[in-house]
Formats: structure tokens, sequence, C-alpha cells
């Protein structure tokens, strides 16, 4: 166990640094001058933009750039945005928004995604089963932006419920909308997958003998059926947890929220750089630890996966 | 589009006493039947194919046969878009009105679906918007089966120091995740189009498949009639793509196909958010993006291009799980 954990985060340094390598690249490269932008439509003086590009390090080749922010990022400095601001600091304000946004979503797909996939595997061919087919195949087809929408006009507008876009995002009741939004098209993945691996493993030796055993269906089904039937479940959800995060970037615009996706969009648009290398590196240390988990959930649920 | 499929639980069919030239290709089977029926009826079943199987399969189902429908529909309007309507859809006439309900009586009509804010016609902006959303979906999907494909076939089948690096390389990519990378790459076009679009979502998009057809790969690679092949002199091209490919690319069709429909929506997103397509270029994503303004008063803007858009995707992800049903019997 111990040296599969280590070699398995051994495989991720390479990942880390490639993956971080990779945005900066996208970042910094790409055609598009994010000094001279900062100018508007106004002429920029040679002079000034060439001092701002040395503050920024943007002077240097591109590789340079990279090691210098690597060497910064390792002893906690996340760099400085365009506007004076340290990144870390604008993270500090918006991850918290985020994570709460998107643990909500999580628990949401994870607790009613199992339920509804558990109660049509088990029911297969049933009238609940057609729905739940039929409810999360209308949800995966609607973009989340649409979805998003509909919400909005149905429980703002119509009925009057919440306010049509969050006021107060540390408020967590303000925020259900919006994280049911985020976790809506997760939620029918789930759905359907638990149903399909419910399904497959209803045919299994193990049930036809427990059920011979004159177990109770109460255990048969939590403790035999469920835990083998989790493993797809869980590889999905543990890469879904960074996914949420990212795809925050269009329910948070939409509802307001004052979380990184809204952050992100600004500095993608506004080409600040520093800005959104930071937060892409946050996700993808999120993405790297939670597949790092799920591995090892692995061995939790299913005994005869070992990690020697 | 996330990764639903466990890429474990796509395992080709080998069936036993069947040698691998029977599944290699479908028109040398046809003949095959067509000689095996007039002799032997009950050896047919024994010789029917993968593909033969899947496809027989595919006829019976109602949701393919309705899919396959809505998608021909769709691209014969993403072609000929004309022959839907006579509507110029960028003519803009402030003389129509959005707050005009729309006109059901006009059917096929300038004014059936109404008017958008700028005085065009909804109908046949939604009928010319069929040509960007599908361009984007087949030709992204396109890229990433043949970039994933390449890169997983190689992985796979050589295995080792090549399979490490490779597969860390699809890792790294594996990493962005799809809608941050390609805000980030087409922020850098001034002018995007739709190949645009395609290039930053093939360049990023093509891991799952690699994960897919690796995957595959390494399960076929064992099967005996590779090793034959090889024990015959037949060269690393000829195993990889006569042997190894006909019997490792079921799942890989699988998922494109489900992950085609995808696409269109992640198009419709990035043109919702405003770094996708730009005008002239019509599409469903920037029409639900400017809808935005007038959706209190004339919901309606918004809805016809958005249900345009959820039944493009629905009927490319239900002909996805037609297709997984059909060449995955581990499933019904």
């Amino acid at each position: 166990m111990g040296s599969y954990v280590l070699r398995r985060v051994l495989q991720m340094i390479p990942v880390f640094f490639g993956t971080t390598l990779l945005i900066f690249v996208m970042v910094y490269s790409l055609p598009g001058d994010p000094v001279t932008a900062l100018f508007g439509d106004k002429a920029a003086d040679p002079a000034v933009v060439a001092s701002i590009k040395h503050t920024y390090y943007l002077d240097q080749p591109i590789w340079k750039q990279y090691l210098h922010y690597m060497g910064n990022l390792f002893q906690g400095d996340f760099g400085t945005s365009f506007t004076g601001r340290p990144v870390s600091d604008i993270m500090a304000d918006a991850f918290p928004v985020t994570i709460r946004l998107a643990l909500m979503a999580f628990v949401f797909e994870m607790v009613l995604g199992l339920a509804l996939g558990v109660l049509s595997g088990l029911k297969r061919g049933s009238i609940a089963d057609t729905l739940v087919l039929i409810l999360t195949l209308v949800v995966i087809s609607i973009p989340v932006f649409v979805l998003a929408y509909i919400a909005q006009t149905v429980f703002a507008t119509n009925l009057g419920w919440v306010t049509p876009t969050v006021q107060d995002s540390y408020d967590l009741t303000q925020l259900v909308l919006p994280a049911t939004v985020l976790g809506s098209l997760s939620l029918a993945y789930v759905a359907r997958l638990t149903r399909t691996s419910i399904g497959e493993n209803l045919r299994a030796d193990y049930i036809r003998t427990a059920v011979a055993k004159g177990l109770p269906r109460r255990t048969i089904i939590s403790r035999h059926l469920l835990r083998n039937s989790l493993i797809p479940v869980v590889t999905f959800l543990g890469t879904d947890l960074g996914a949420l995060m990212g795809g925050a970037i269009v329910t948070e615009g939409i509802f307001n929220v004052q979380g990184i996706g809204n952050v992100l969009y600004r500095a993608i648009n506004q080409k600040e750089g520093p800005t959104v290398v930071g937060i892409v590196t946050v996700l993808v240390i999120v993405y790297l630890v939670a597949s790092l988990l799920v591995d090892l959930l692995y061995a939790v649920l299913d005994p005869r996966i070992r990690y020697a | 589009m996330p990764d639903i499929h466990d890429e474990d639980s796509y395992e080709p069919h080998p069936k036993p006493g069947v040698s691998h030239l029977d599944y290699a290709g479908e028109q040398g089977m046809a003949v095959e039947q067509e000689t095996l029926v007039e002799r032997d009826p009950v050896k047919r079943e024994e010789a029917r194919s993968l593909w033969g199987d899947a496809w027989r399969d595919l006829r019976g189902r109602p949701i393919f046969l309705i899919s396959a429908v809505l998608i021909l529909l769709l691209v014969v309007m993403a072609i000929f878009p004309w022959a839907f309507t006579d509507t110029d859809p960028r003519k803009a006439d402030l003389v129509n009105d959005y707050l005009r309900r729309p006109n059901w009586g006009d059917v096929f009509g300038g004014g059936w679906f109404g008017y958008d804010a700028q005085g065009r016609s909804i109908y046949a902006r939604v009928i010319y918007g069929a040509r960007a959303s599908i361009t984007v979906g087949i030709f992204v999907t396109a890229a990433v089966t043949v970039l994933g494909g390449l890169t997983g076939m190689v992985a796979g089948y050589f295995g080792g120091a090549v399979d490490a690096v490779v597969s860390r390389i699809t890792d790294i990519f594996f990493g962005i995740p799809l809608l941050l990378g390609a805000l980030v790459l087409l922020n850098a076009f001034a002018t995007r189009t739709v190949w645009s679009v395609v290039i930053a979502l093939g360049v990023l998009g093509w891991t799952q498949i690699a994960r897919v057809m690796r995957g595959a790969v390494l399960t076929v690679k064992q099967a005996d009639f590779v090793v034959a092949g090889r024990a015959l002199g037949a060269g690393t091209g000829r195993l990889m793509f006569r042997h190894i490919l006909p019997n490792a690319i079921a799942p890989v069709i699988v998922v494109a196909t489900i992950a085609l429909g995808g696409y269109i929506a992640t198009e419709a997103t990035l043109s919702f958010l405003g770094i996708g397509l730009q005008d002239p270029t019509i599409s469903w994503g920037i029409d639900i993006s400017s809808a935005q303004k007038v959706i209190r008063t004339a919901p309606y803007v918004l809805f016809f291009p958005a249900a345009a858009l959820s039944v493009t995707v629905l009927a490319f992800i239900m002909l996805g799980d037609a297709v997984r049903d059909a060449l995955d019997p581990k499933l019904r």
C-alpha cells in the first residue's frame, strides 16, 4: 500500500509540471499582448510597456518565466495580478465561495444520483426506471446555461422563492439554486452509471449466493450489491469535484456568484495571465489529489484490489 | 463531457471458434454469409460478425431509429438550410417587433417562431444555426478520434516505456478541464471561426478516446489471432491496423458518438460566453446569449434556439446509447 501511494505520488509530479507548463504556455505565448491591452485604445508608451514587462518577468523567454514562476510557487507566492493585487489574495476571496458551491453540488448529485440510480437499477423496466431514464436524458441534453435560465425563470421570476441572482455569496441558502443547477448534469451521469452498474451486478453469482443464504434484502443491497456497484460511480465522482469547480464558470456567471469561476472568466477575457495560471494550477492540484484518493478508495470498496 | 464510461467495461467480444478474418471487414463478411445461407442456415448464425450483430440489433431499436432520423434531418439542414426557409437569417428589420408573439399560422414563414430583439426571424436563425453546431460536432469528433485513437494505439501496442511516456502526456492534457482550456486557447484568436473552435476542442479533447483506445488495445493485444499474426510474420503496421484496430474500435466509436453531443454543447457554451463563434456566423449559442436581455418579456426568443440545441445534443446522445447497447451485449 505504502509503496503504491509513493509510486502514484511520483507519477503525479511530471503530470503536475506538464499541466502547469501547458497552461503557462497557453496563457503567455499565444498572440495578444496583455500589457498593451492594459492601455486600451490609447497608444502605449514603449518605455512604460517595457518596464511593466520587466516587473512581471514578461521580457524573459517563456521557459525562464516558467522556472521563475515555479520557484515562487513553491515558496507559496502565486505572483501578482496586473492590477497589483497578489493572486493568492484574489483566490483567498473567491475559493471559499466556489468550494462551498461545488461541495453542495457534489452532495446533491451524490445523494440524489445514487438514490435514483439504485431505484431504477433495482426495478428495471418499471415506470420509475423509465422516468429516471427519460429525466436524466433530458438533463444531459439541455446545456447548463439553458438549465440555469429555466431555473431562474421558474424559481425566481414565476414562483418568487429566491432572488434571480445571488446577493450574498457567503449565504449558503442563496447558493442552493446555483448548486442544484451546477450538479444536475453530473447527477444524471451518477444515476445512469449506478443503474447500469447495479443491473450488471444483480445477475452476479455472489448475489444469488446471498439470496440463497437467506440474508435480508436490505443487507444484500447495502453490503453486497451497492458496495460492488459503486466502483465506476466513485471513479466518476472523484474526477467530478474538479470538474464542478471548473464548470462553475457558467453557473457562477449567470447567478452572479462571486467565486473563482467569475474571477477566472474575467481574468481570461482581460488576459490577466498571473490570475489565470494561479487558479488553474490550484484546480489541477485538486484534480490530481482527487484522482489519487479515488484509486485508494478502490481498495476499500473492493478488497480484491490490493496495492502491493 | 466527463468520462462516464469505465474504460475497462468495454471489452471486445471475440467469439470462440471464429477466426479474426471474420471480424475484419463487413464486406468480406457479407459475401461469406450469402454462400453460407444456401449451404447451412445454422452456420450463418455462428459466423455473424460483431458489426453485423450490432447492426441487426440497432435496426430494431426505436431509439436508434428516432435519433438517426433526427440526425439525418439536422445534417440536411446544415447542408441545405435554404431548403427549409426563404427568409434571410441575417436580415434585421425592426418592423418585426420581438414582443409580438410567434405567429403559429405562419408555418415555415419568417414569423413562425417570432422575431428576435433585432427583428431577425428566429425560425430562419434556428435553421441556419444547425450548420455551425453540426460542423463543430463532426469535425471535433473526427479530430479527437484520429488523434486519441493513434495515441492510445501506440501506448497500448508498444507498452513499456513508450506507454509510460504517452500515458503521462495524456494525463497532462486530461488535467486541464475542456471548457477552461478552450476559453484560454480561443482567447488568442482575434477572429474566431468554426475552424478555430474545432482546433481548440480537438487539441484538448482527445484524451478520453486515447484512454479508451489504450484499454481496448491492451485487451485485444493478448488475443490468439494477434499472436498468430505475428508468428506468420505480419509487420507492426499490419498487426496494428488490420488485426488489432478492427477489434478495438468498438468502445471508441461508442465514446466518440456520445462525446459528439458534448462537443456541440461545449461550442454553444463557448459562444454563449462570448469566446466561441462570432457574428456573422449563426450559432444557437450566440442567439441564446443575446436572448438573455429580453428573457423576461420574450422568453420564446431564448426558447427556440435552446430547444434546437437540446434536441441536437439529445439525438447524438441517444444514438451513442443505442450503439453502446448494441455493441456491448453485457449491458443488455
